[in-house]
């Protein structure tokens, strides 16, 4: 297990995060620029925290206070980089031989050649980075990386760049890893999807700062605040009002788009609250303007559609989005808020 | 014409002693330089540098008071080899060595930091050592553009004037070398010994440069990928 609280100043940027990953793969999400590397390169020893503490297993990896600083090289710390970093003047096999050199010949020979054969690297071995194909170089900075027996795995943004069938080659890659190795991954990216995948646990990053902690489905479901929300993207945030709550029977009433719709009860929260609606757009439902309105119903009129890998997007006048299957070119329309859905996120 | 071609064959003799120390030296000094970070670096920067910018017999001087027969390391080395260092072809190794060095150094410098520090890290990451990332990995991916810098230092090595009279002085067959001799031929008058020199010494010079190109091209295309 890895705990960390670092606090590192590098220009204008601060970055003050505290976390602890566990066996498993804990995704680091975050836009660009929200410190994650930098977080990883704190770990790994590449960069000097300003303050704090860094604990792998039970031993000190890095205590400002106890001015404990230990070199990366007795870290043992697995790093996947973001161009993968394969040696270009060695071989495949001299890359990975590099990460067990200090052990006995016959030793060397086995662990090599088992990870060859773990991470169906074969024929490629013989061949430089450049001439290896995407996948053969991720999956060959990966079994190096393991190779020298790292406590924890990082790999920084390891799908980046890579098209549809080889993200999905390394999904399957480090889903293999994840259940061959007990080890701690910290897996930085910035894909949601990506990070919903693999993660057993997720910490969101922004501004340097971790801003909630989780399963992916728990925050998902329940973004911690607006900035969250925004993050993920996935979400319509709408400005609401809590005209009741009544937590006998677990029900609200809310005011949304000048319409009120029933909620569920709000714990923490007032009568006469303004807060921020917010419910995924995959969550409403929408349907063209006919006949009566039902309570959880509200009509809204169609801005565009815009088409998606999977249906399409209604982006309506309220600056509301609903995901559906198909558009037809109606203007008038009414969307669906089941009240189980909704959740409030405070202003 | 008889033309007495042993100030050439000192001078490419010296250059190549001198380039060797200077290589050592100056890839030590620009690995610290790129890559370390320590208390009086910019003072060590300033010092390599320094030998570019004063003039030659302003750096032969002071050269000739710490190495002279008067002082201390001058003593030392008589102690050592049986004999002075000034007004000796070994001068001119030093004499050389001091006017190639700043470029080797600054060159060398260029061609680690060029390395993506990412290989290092991983190296690092791996558990290799300070030393075996150096050697297996800044080293060899910095190495050729190292090369045509220690090619280039050694025609720049070869070319030293003003530092080496100073302290190597003149001395026709054993310290006189091609650049003097040079000198020398035009002060007394002997132009057609000073024509082929200057044009043996050109062709030289664009022989090594020639492959200085070739030697660091290949560099820039692999680092390209």
């Amino acid at each position: 297990m890895i705990k960390a609280r670092i606090r590192k100043r590098l220009g204008s940027f601060t970055l003050e995060a505290e976390f602890e990953a566990r066996s498993g793969v804990t995704v680091l999400f975050g836009a660009s620029g929200a410190g994650k590397t930098l977080a990883l390169d704190c770990i790994a020893g590449f960069r000097r925290p300003d303050e704090g503490r860094v604990l792998l297993d039970d031993a000190i990896l890095f205590d400002a206070a106890a001015r404990v600083n230990v070199p990366p090289q007795a870290r043992r710390c697995g790093y996947v980089f973001q161009n993968y970093a394969l040696f270009p003047h060695m071989t495949l096999r001299q890359n990975l031989e590099f990460a067990v050199e200090p052990l006995p010949r016959l030793e060397r020979h086995r662990r090599v050649n088992e990870m060859i054969e773990k991470f169906k690297l074969g024929d490629a071995v013989v061949r430089r980075p450049a001439e290896l194909s995407g996948g053969q170089k991720q999956r060959g900075s990966i079994a190096r990386a393991l190779l020298a027996s790292p406590k924890l795995l990082l790999l920084d943004e390891p799908a980046r760049g890579l098209d549809a069938p080889l993200r999905a080659d390394l999904y399957e890659v480090l889903r293999q890893v994840r259940a061959e190795f007990a080890l701690p991954i910290i897996l930085v990216t910035h894909d949601l999807d990506e990070g919903c995948q693999l993660g057993d646990e997720m910490l969101i990053m922004s501004q340097g700062r971790i801003v909630q902690s989780g399963p992916p489905a728990n925050i998902v479901a329940q973004p911690a605040n607006l900035d969250v929300a925004r993050l993920l993207g996935q979400y319509n945030l709408l400005p609401a009002e809590i005209l009741q709550l009544d937590p006998q029977r677990g029900t609200s009433v809310l005011r949304v788009l000048e319409h009120e719709i029933p909620g569920r009860y709000y714990p923490g929260h007032f009568k006469g609250d303004r807060v921020w609606l917010c419910v995924r757009h995959s969550s409403l439902t929408a349907r063209p303007l006919e006949g009566r309105l039902a309570p959880d119903e509200v009509p809204v009129t169609l801005d565009r559609v815009s088409t998606r890998a999977r249906g399409v997007l209604l982006e309506f006048a309220e600056g509301l989005a609903v995901e559906a299957a198909q558009a037809d070119n109606r203007k008038q329309w009414v969307v669906t808020f089941p009240p189980a859905a909704l959740h409030v996120l405070s202003k | 014409m008889s033309i007495d071609w042993s100030p050439l064959w000192l001078s490419l003799k010296v250059a190549a002693l001198s380039t060797s120390v200077s290589v050592v030296l100056g890839v030590a000094l620009a690995w610290l330089l790129a890559r370390r970070t320590f208390r009086g670096r910019d003072l060590l920067d300033a010092g390599v540098m320094l030998p570019l910018v004063l003039p030659p017999t302003v750096l032969g001087y002071y050269l000739l008071v710490l190495l002279g027969r008067e002082s201390a390391l001058g003593h030392l080395y008589e102690l050592v080899f049986g004999q002075p260092l000034v007004f000796t072809w070994q001068a001119a190794v030093v004499a050389a060595m001091f006017h190639s060095l700043p470029l080797l150094v600054k060159w060398s410098r260029a061609a680690l930091e060029s390395v993506d520090h990412n290989y290092e890290w991983a190296a690092r990451s791996l558990g290799a050592s300070e030393w075996r990332t150096f050697w297996r990995v800044s080293l060899p991916l910095a190495g050729r553009s190292i090369a045509a810098a220690a090619a280039l230092s050694f025609a720049r090595a070869l070319g030293d004037f003003g530092v080496t009279i100073m302290i190597a002085g003149n001395i026709p067959g054993q310290t006189q070398t091609v650049s003097v001799a040079i000198y020398d031929a035009v002060e007394s008058g002997n132009g057609a010994v000073a024509r082929t020199l200057v044009v043996v010494v050109s062709l030289v010079a664009v022989v090594i440069l020639t492959l200085a190109n070739r030697i660091s091209r290949p560099a820039s295309v692999e680092a390209a990928q």
